[in-house]
């Protein structure tokens, strides 16, 4: 199953690599990985999409649990959530895939941030499934390059991760 | 006032109470060589090899209560401790290895003898640092030494570029520390105790299996004192041996893929299994749906949660030191004054003894070869089962385990998770400084003990006097049994041919050696290695033992606890155990 876990861990060199080293000498799945700093300095914010069995993932917890720069680790699905990723896309833009392609973005609530002539570049926000079902709903050919964030998550309500 | 970061280095561990620093200079570190050379409180052991130095001081952990450390330079002496750190990693040993780096501003340019160590070793140590500030070398050193003995234990390495030993800074040196994200479990949920006591109380054949954190954790007399209370049978794993005294009647032999008739079968038809500080190793349980074909309630005490329904899903997860959980329940099951059913116990009893009758250890014994079980079992007598152990890898370590019945935790010093052949010699060199006082033995192949043989030279350079009992089969003997049953006794590679003739490889040295051929000989030569005459040299015994014999029993691989390969005496006996086996479904 797929799971999100929520990571914070203190903002140190070496520790993102702690992190990525564990997954896979142990032969755990990473679907995406983002990290950043949060409000305080010292702490960095990781959210890790993967997915294994209960098993897995309740060894892949407690293993980074383990890692000393590890503050606290959550698994998002444990309770209601929110998720988001963000794609940006480069999709060709003429003739009249030009309006074609405004409107899908305008379905999918994207936004054109960059046009030529030839092109529009989208940026569009939502669960990695709605990204997804975006790159499935246009035509394969007029895209012309994709870069994705990977999931970002968080507690819904008052849930909240920190120390 | 200020003084240079390498001085602060050696005032730090000063301040740990360092007694020996294993090491091996080179230019990385030359700065701490002098700052060394300029002090007096340790004692510097020269190795002849870098992967010996981390062996001595892991063995210097394992052999006393505290933490032995390392020193080695950057590049080529990283790289060569890095088999040592890993040895220590997997048995969860505490150490500390400090290791020099090329300086700050050439790290990243394939500088001379760079190599990344923190990266190296990354998957190999509990933590590691890279200090980049000489103002943090005294909280980086504290908090090493905190981190490698906290916990479950093991190696913690401090990576030191060059230019840091060499800037000046004033010296604190941190009275504790505190690390937000690193807080170890202690004690033990008390709901969980109450329920594990529970179980233990109900079981009609309770068993307990104590691994390598009973005796890390000073646990033994705890663990003992509830073998005795509530009249359990009990097992250690390899790490464990000495955690239960061994020639205890309710001591039942090493469990697993070597362990004996008893131990294993208990194990897989038990009700009630408590492990304590064991993480059901694939050498130990086998395979994990044979072992749990038999129904069991497993309670596990670790205090690695993630040790924890690792192989093994299990009904009482216990996260906590074993000695504080164990005085817990000890102090409910004394106040309760509750025991287990007597009856049930009886016939459990009755049962073990059964298996314990086919004396699973049995060997044929010979008066033309020499059996290296009877020169482990000799040993034991003559050293009155008091010495300390250290043992390389294979056959010969294997007979160890079996044949020498450890009654103290700390005795018995071996690679068990990595399976390092050379830990050997280092690691007696290690335990006999930090015991000074014991008989420490070395129980070797005339393989591994080429893995690390200079250092004889260390040995006679410090007086360490260990006495090397080699099991010379002149073959890899373990690599041997495994292609005479699994390869059509087609033994690549696995003969040791052109040996040195170890008598004068000691002599060389300035030691003393003997060669040993006729059984007749094994007992009167052990005496005279062991005894007063010798007692302040190191002493090598070639024992020319029988070549073709195996290790038995043996679980082989994929087979489970209830189906081993039995010793020639026992072929006949079928693994059918327990006599109303109606309760236990198809066994075989
Ligand atoms: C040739 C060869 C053959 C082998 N054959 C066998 C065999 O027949 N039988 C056998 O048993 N092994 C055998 N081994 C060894 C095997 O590979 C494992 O190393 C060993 O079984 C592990 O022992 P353990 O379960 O006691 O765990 P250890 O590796 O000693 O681990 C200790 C456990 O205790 C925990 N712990 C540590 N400190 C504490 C504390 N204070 N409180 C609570 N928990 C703590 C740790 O978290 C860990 O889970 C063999 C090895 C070799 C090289
Ligand atoms: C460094 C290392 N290399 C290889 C092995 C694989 N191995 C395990 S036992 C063994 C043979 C050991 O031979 P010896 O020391 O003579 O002991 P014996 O089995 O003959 O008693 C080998 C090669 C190992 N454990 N460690
Ligand atoms: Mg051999």
């Amino acid at each position: 199953m797929r799971h999100i876990l929520s990571i914070l861990l203190e903002n140190e060199a070496g520790a993102l690599s702690r992190v990525v080293g564990l997954f896979s000498a142990r032969a755990y799945n990473i679907d995406s990985l983002t990290v950043s700093t949060t409000e305080d300095p010292t702490l960095s914010r990781m959210t890790i999409v993967t997915h294994g069995s209960d098993e897995v993932i309740e060894q892949i917890t407690k293993q980074l649990n383990k890692l000393i720069e590890v503050v606290k680790v959550i698994d998002l699905n444990e309770s209601e959530h929110i998720e988001r990723e963000m794609m940006l896309i480069k999709v060709r833009a003429t003739g009249k895939d030009r309006e074609e392609m405004k409107r899908m973005a305008d379905i999918f609530r994207g936004r054109i941030i960059d046009v030529t002539e030839k092109t529009y570049t989208i940026e569009l926000t939502g669960t990695s499934d709605k990204l997804g079902a975006f790159i499935e709903a246009i035509d394969r050919a007029v895209i012309l390059e994709t870069v994705r964030t990977g999931a970002s998550g968080i507690g819904r309500g008052e849930r909240v991760l920190k120390i | 006032m200020q003084i240079s970061g390498a001085e602060i280095l050696v005032r730090c561990l000063q301040e740990e109470g360092v007694e020996f620093l294993f090491g091996y200079p080179g230019g990385a570190v030359l700065e701490i060589y002098d700052a060394i050379f300029r002090q007096e409180k340790f004692k510097h052991v020269l190795v002849r090899h870098e992967q010996a130095a981390v062996h001595a001081a892991d063995a210097y952990s394992r052999s006393s209560d505290k933490v032995g450390v390392a020193l080695v330079t950057s590049g080529p002496g990283a790289t060569n401790a890095v088999t040592g750190i890993a040895t220590a990693y997997m048995d969860s040993i505490p150490m500390v290895v400090i290791s020099g780096q090329v300086a700050t501003p050439a790290i990243g340019l394939d500088a001379f003898q760079e190599v990344d160590m923190v990266g190296i070793t990354r998957p190999c140590v509990k933590h590691n640092f890279l200090v980049k500030d000489v103002n943090d070398i005294a909280e980086t050193i504290k908090k090493a030494f905190y981190i490698a003995k906290s916990g479950r234990p093991g190696p913690v390495v401090v990576d030191i570029p060059k230019d840091i030993t060499q800037q000046r800074a004033e010296f604190h040196y941190p009275e504790s520390v505190h690390i937000r994200s690193y807080v170890p479990a202690t004690r033990g949920h008390p709901g969980q105790i109450k329920k594990a006591i529970n179980l233990l109380l109900e079981a009609k054949r309770p068993y307990i299996y104590v691994g390598g954190g009973a005796v890390q954790g000073n646990a033994a007399a705890e663990v003992t004192e509830l073998v005795k209370s509530l009249g359990l049978p009990c097992t250690n794993t390899l790490m464990g041996l000495g955690a239960y005294p061994g020639s205890d009647p309710q001591f039942l032999g090493m469990l697993g893929m070597h362990g004996t008739y008893e131990a294993n079968m208990a194990m897989q038809y038990c009700d009630v299994l408590i492990a304590v500080g064991a993480r059901f190793d694939d050498r130990v349980i086998s395979v994990p749906s044979h072992f749990l074909s038999q129904p069991k309630k497993i309670i596990h005490i670790d205090v690695d949660p993630s040790s924890i329904s690792k192989r093994v899903k299990v009904d009482v997860p216990i996260v906590g030191d074993v000695k504080h959980v164990l005085r817990e329940m000890l102090d409910i099951l004394r106040q309760s004054g509750q025991k287990p059913d007597a009856q049930h116990l009886a016939h459990w009893w009755k049962q073990i003894e059964e298996w314990r009758g086919h004396n699973s250890l049995l060997y044929t014994p010979s008066t033309e070869l020499i059996k290296p079980q009877y020169v482990v079992e000799k040993l034991y007598e003559i050293t009155g089962g008091k010495a300390i152990v250290a043992s390389d890898v294979g056959q010969h370590q294997m007979w160890a385990a079996q044949y020498y019945k450890f009654d103290s935790p700390k005795q018995w010093l071996n690679s068990g998770g990595l399976g390092t052949m050379g830990f050997g010699l280092p690691a007696a060199m290690g335990a006999q400084l930090a015991n000074p006082d014991a008989t420490v033995a070395c129980i070797t192949g005339e393989g591994s003990i080429q893995m690390n043989i200079q250092e004889l030279s260390t040995c006679k350079q410090y007086h360490t006097p260990v006495k090397i009992v080699a099991l010379n089969n002149r073959y890899l003997g373990m690599v041997r049994q495994w292609q005479e049953f699994f390869y059509g006794t087609r033994y690549s590679e696995s003969y040791m041919d052109a040996l040195p003739d170890f008598v004068k490889v000691a002599e060389a040295y300035g030691h003393v050696g003997f060669k040993i051929e006729n059984p007749s000989d094994v007992e009167p030569v052990l005496r005279e290695a062991f005894g007063p005459a010798l007692k302040e040299r190191l002493v090598f015994l070639d024992f020319r033992t029988d070549q073709s014999e195996n290790v038995f029993p043996m679980i082989q691989n994929g087979k489970g606890l209830d189906q081993m390969d039995l010793p020639p005496h026992m072929r006949d006996v079928q693994q059918v155990p327990f006599e109303n086996n109606r309760d236990y479904g198809n066994m075989c």
